[in-house]
């Protein structure tokens, strides 16, 4: 397989190949390439924090006795949804299974949630994690009964006396059909479908039988006493259902732009039997999508930026906190998405400001580049922390940058080779002369040059 | 290699080459054709308690609800027979008396949310409250009439969504200085400088070089305009009166930005209320004293208009800890010279007749205020940036 296209799979299944590893993949065909990395992606290694020093507070977070201990305990589990943030971008550079964790991080924009509670948040990621390559009508009906989704869509409030229609019109807008394919009055019915559903102190799902619905609903045509898994089977009947997860499929894996004709043909695919494993495979395993339209045409996420620096120059944090930070300034903090629909990506990611910062990010990571800017306060920040950044940081990054690792790797490894292993959008030839005329000593500078550029943001 | 090496080889290399570069990629704009009229849109974050910023004083459900926090009539500056101001919006008192002031009650949208992130999505991209847009109102106004990206300044280092265009975003930075310095970094400064006039082809690397450009060319606009401008007037030392003094600085210079955002944040009072609201009240009464002392003696202060929104207001009832949790309705502020209809817009917040929380009930939608803005005062057409048609108000 050519290189540039085990680059392009790698990009798109994960967050870039080193060196050596290119090195190795190069003698192989496609199909061995492709497969396993859907071999390495079949077991499912949980993401999990030490929480047993917390364990007593567990169940008194949901409950809203002690109106300051509670703040307390609060404040405590937000502070791990923190290391589990931190936890999470350790696990995107150093994955059993780049696949699967590509697709959890995929997921996570598709059935987006935050909650503070880090118990019902972790077992929500792994949930993501578990289902990332299974049937997708599962992985619907086990979201739909996670606590924390419960809880970010006021499920709880959805009772039969007075329904709360907040998660079953997201479930059909942002999870699985899109707007403008259900009516109104489908809402209203679906919603009844799921009055009732909760959750117990651990989180457990459960049916509180005198708040649910057992009524006749009539939905999308249909008339039966549906519950929530029915409403889900529904809706995945309908194939339009199959053509919206397609396209977003399509739009992060392949190209921002769509093009109809493989949306189609990946709509057929999937319908047959919603699995998410196959629709993966025939997406790698395709022609089209080692097109050279394809190649270099998505502007990386703040994470996919931050985990393919990484990637190449390993750093670790003194102050684990400056990696919210970094995500912040550009827009992206893991687990913390800024509504329900997500994080709009490509594009959207960019303005001046992040733009600056992003082109930035690779001298300010490895290079001892000067921070000089503030990130924003939290809304539910008490006024000094919201302003205390402004007072409190350092000039620099604290970090551990691992340069031995990068010169082990790298030292065989030619200019034109680094260039080539770095960047593979097309290069702009003014930038190009550029780098032609550039002067470097050492392979560490020219590698931090070349992420420094435009064409480093694409992927 | 060492940093200032690298300068000095890239500094070599490009004398070699260099191409002619599109430094300033807008030409000469000057701010008298991009027309006068300023915005000022400030938002108090966390969610600010209207109850205790404009006090119904008269009001027994107001004491009874707020047995611990309720201010007590003594404390409170009298402005209407039923409505005062907390005692440290002094100044906004001197507003009110000359008629510079226009308080806008019960200001709200229908089905309400009440997770500051959500609402705080709702306010800057004026959506309703079951659409999720990735643009905000202010992006979509410089999108269509100042396109570039200093018509719109957000005072703070990152932009918020309510500055993001569909096809221009504004700009963030509280200071000048380090915004073109950051853009005089060697690698960004290079690349710019090796580009040619021709069009870069791909789309996304095209609209990368694009912003890139657009950025710097930006950076140095607003520097080279703002440089040599100082004000003049004192302002207290908080951040937040910092963050107006910039502010008075672009409106005072010939930078040309139009509308303008910031962030006070810290109102998230659940907990110990009354000591924190009041002091962050004095420090936003404080700043703006300050503010428009500044504007009044550059004499811009008749072309600027200031407004100050929360993403909600809070429970008319407190809680067991001294603070009050997450409401919905509340008051807006408009800040003018000589307003058309100043004083209390309109109808007190009715505490009798709440909503199922126990939160105040809208009556002014603030997209109305919004279409107000525009139409009347940035003079553009309010219906094509708000994607609807909202009646106007009567205060300018």
């Amino acid at each position: 397989m050519n290189a540039k296209h085990i680059q392009h799979l790698y990009l798109r299944a994960g967050f870039g190949i080193s060196y050596d590893e290119l090195s190795k993949l190069k003698s192989k065909s496609k199909k061995e390439i492709v497969a396993n990395i859907f071999s390495d992606s079949e077991k499912v290694n949980l993401l999990e924090l030490d929480l047993s020093e917390l364990n007593s507070l567990k169940s008194e977070l949901e409950q809203n006795k002690d109106k300051k201990k509670m703040m307390a305990i609060k404040k405590e589990s937000r502070n791990k949804v923190n290391d589990f943030n931190y936890d999470w971008i350790e696990r995107l550079n150093n994955p059993d299974s780049i696949l699967r964790e590509k697709l959890t991080l995929f997921w996570a924009n598709v059935f987006v949630c935050r909650d503070n509670n880090i118990w019902f948040l972790q077992r929500y990621n792994n949930v993501l994690r578990k289902n990332a390559l299974g049937n997708f009508g599962d992985f619907v009906k086990e979201i739909a009964k996670e606590p924390s989704m419960n809880k970010y869509l006021n499920n709880k409030q959805n009772v039969k006396q007075s329904p709360n229609e907040n998660f079953a019109r997201e479930l059909m807008e942002l999870f699985t059909l899109g707007i403008g394919n259900y009516s109104e009055s489908d809402i209203k019915e679906s919603a009844r479908a799921f009055t009732g559903w909760s959750f117990n102190r651990d989180g457990d799902f459960i049916i509180k039988k005198k708040k649910h619905d057992y009524g006749e609903k009539t939905f999308m045509g249909k008339t039966g006493n549906f519950d929530g898994d029915d409403i889900i089977d529904i809706i995945l009947e309908q194939k339009l259902s199959a053509r919206f997860i397609c396209t977003k499929i399509y739009t992060y894996f392949v190209n921002p732009k769509i093009n109809n004709k493989y949306v189609e043909e990946l709509t057929e695919v999937f319908y047959k039997d919603y699995n998410i494993n196959n629709l993966m495979l025939y997406i790698f395993n395709s022609d089209w999508f080692y097109d050279e339209e394809n190649i270099g045409a998505k502007i990386k996420s703040p994470i996919e930026l931050l985990v393919g620096i990484k990637n190449i120059v390993p750093v670790s944090f003194n102050k684990p906190k400056q990696q919210i930070y970094l995500q912040k300034m550009m827009g992206q903090i893991l687990l913390f998405p800024p509504n329900v629909a997500g994080w709009k990506g490509d594009k959207n990611w960019i303005d001046s400001n992040t733009l600056m910062f992003r082109l930035k990010l690779a001298s300010i990571l490895l290079n001892k580049g000067i921070i000089n800017l503030d990130e924003k306060g939290d809304l539910e920040d008490s006024y000094d922390n919201y302003y205390k950044s402004r007072y409190k940081r350092g000039k620099f990054l604290k970090l551990d940058i691992s340069w031995d690792e990068f010169d082990n790797q790298y030292s065989n490894a030619s200019p034109s080779e680094m260039k080539d292993l770095l960047l593979v959008s097309e290069i702009d030839k003014d930038t190009e002369a550029l780098l032609f005329n550039l002067k470097f000593d050492s392979k560490r500078d020219y590698c931090i040059q070349l992420m420094s550029i435009p064409e480093y943001q694409l992927c | 290699m060492k940093r200032r090496d690298f300068i000095k080889q890239s500094a070599l290399a490009s004398s070699l080459a260099l191409v002619p570069n599109i430094l300033n990629a807008f030409g000469n704009l000057s701010s008298k054709t991009l027309g006068g009229k300023k915005l000022v849109l400030i938002q108090l974050a966390g969610g600010n308690d209207g109850l205790n910023t404009i006090v119904p004083y008269t009001s027994d459900i107001y004491y009874s609800s707020r047995p611990k926090i309720a201010i007590p009539k003594s404390d409170i500056l009298k402005a209407s027979r039923s409505l005062g101001f907390n005692k440290e919006l002094s100044i906004f008192k001197k507003l009110y008396d000359k008629g510079n002031l226009s308080i806008i009650n019960n200001v709200g949208y229908p089905y309400p949310n009440r997770s500051h992130f959500r609402s705080t999505d709702i306010w800057q991209t004026a959506s309703s409250s079951d659409a999720y847009l990735s643009s905000g109102w202010l992006g979509r106004y410089i999108d269509k009439y100042g396109k570039k990206p200093y018509s719109g300044i957000e005072l703070d280092d990152s932009l918020s969504l309510i500055m993001k265009g569909n096809t221009v975003n504004g700009i963030a930075t509280k200071n000048p200085a380090i915004l073109y310095r950051n853009m005089q970094t060697p690698y960004f400064k290079k690349v710019l400088e090796y580009q040619g006039e021709e069009n870069i082809s791909k789309d996304n690397l095209g609209f990368l070089y694009k912003t890139m450009q657009e950025a710097e060319s930006s950076a140095n606009h607003i520097f080279q305009n703002t440089k040599n401008v100082e004000s003049k007037v004192e302002y207290p030392k908080s951040p937040f009166a910092k963050q107006l003094k910039t502010t008075a600085e672009f409106i005072n210079s010939d930078v040309g930005s139009k509308v303008h955002f910031i962030s006070l944040g810290g109102f998230d009072t659940h907990t110990n209320q009354n000591a924190v609201q009041n002091k962050l009240l004095g420090i936003y009464s404080d700043a703006m004293d300050s503010f428009i002392k500044d504007l009044e003696q550059n004499d811009t202060f008749k072309d600027t208009l200031i407004v100050t929104f929360s993403e909600f207001g809070r429970r008319v009832k407190q809680n067991a800890a001294g603070g009050t949790d997450h409401g919905a309705a509340s008051n807006v502020f408009i800040i003018g010279k000589k307003l058309k209809k100043s004083g209390f817009y309109n109808e007190d917040p009715n505490l009798s007749d709440l909503d199922d929380n126990g939160d105040l009930k809208y009556s002014v939608d603030f997209r109305t205020i919004y279409a107000t803005i525009l139409n009347k005062w940035l003079g553009v057409n309010d219906e094509e940036i708000l994607d609807n048609s909202f009646s106007k108000l009567e205060f300018i």
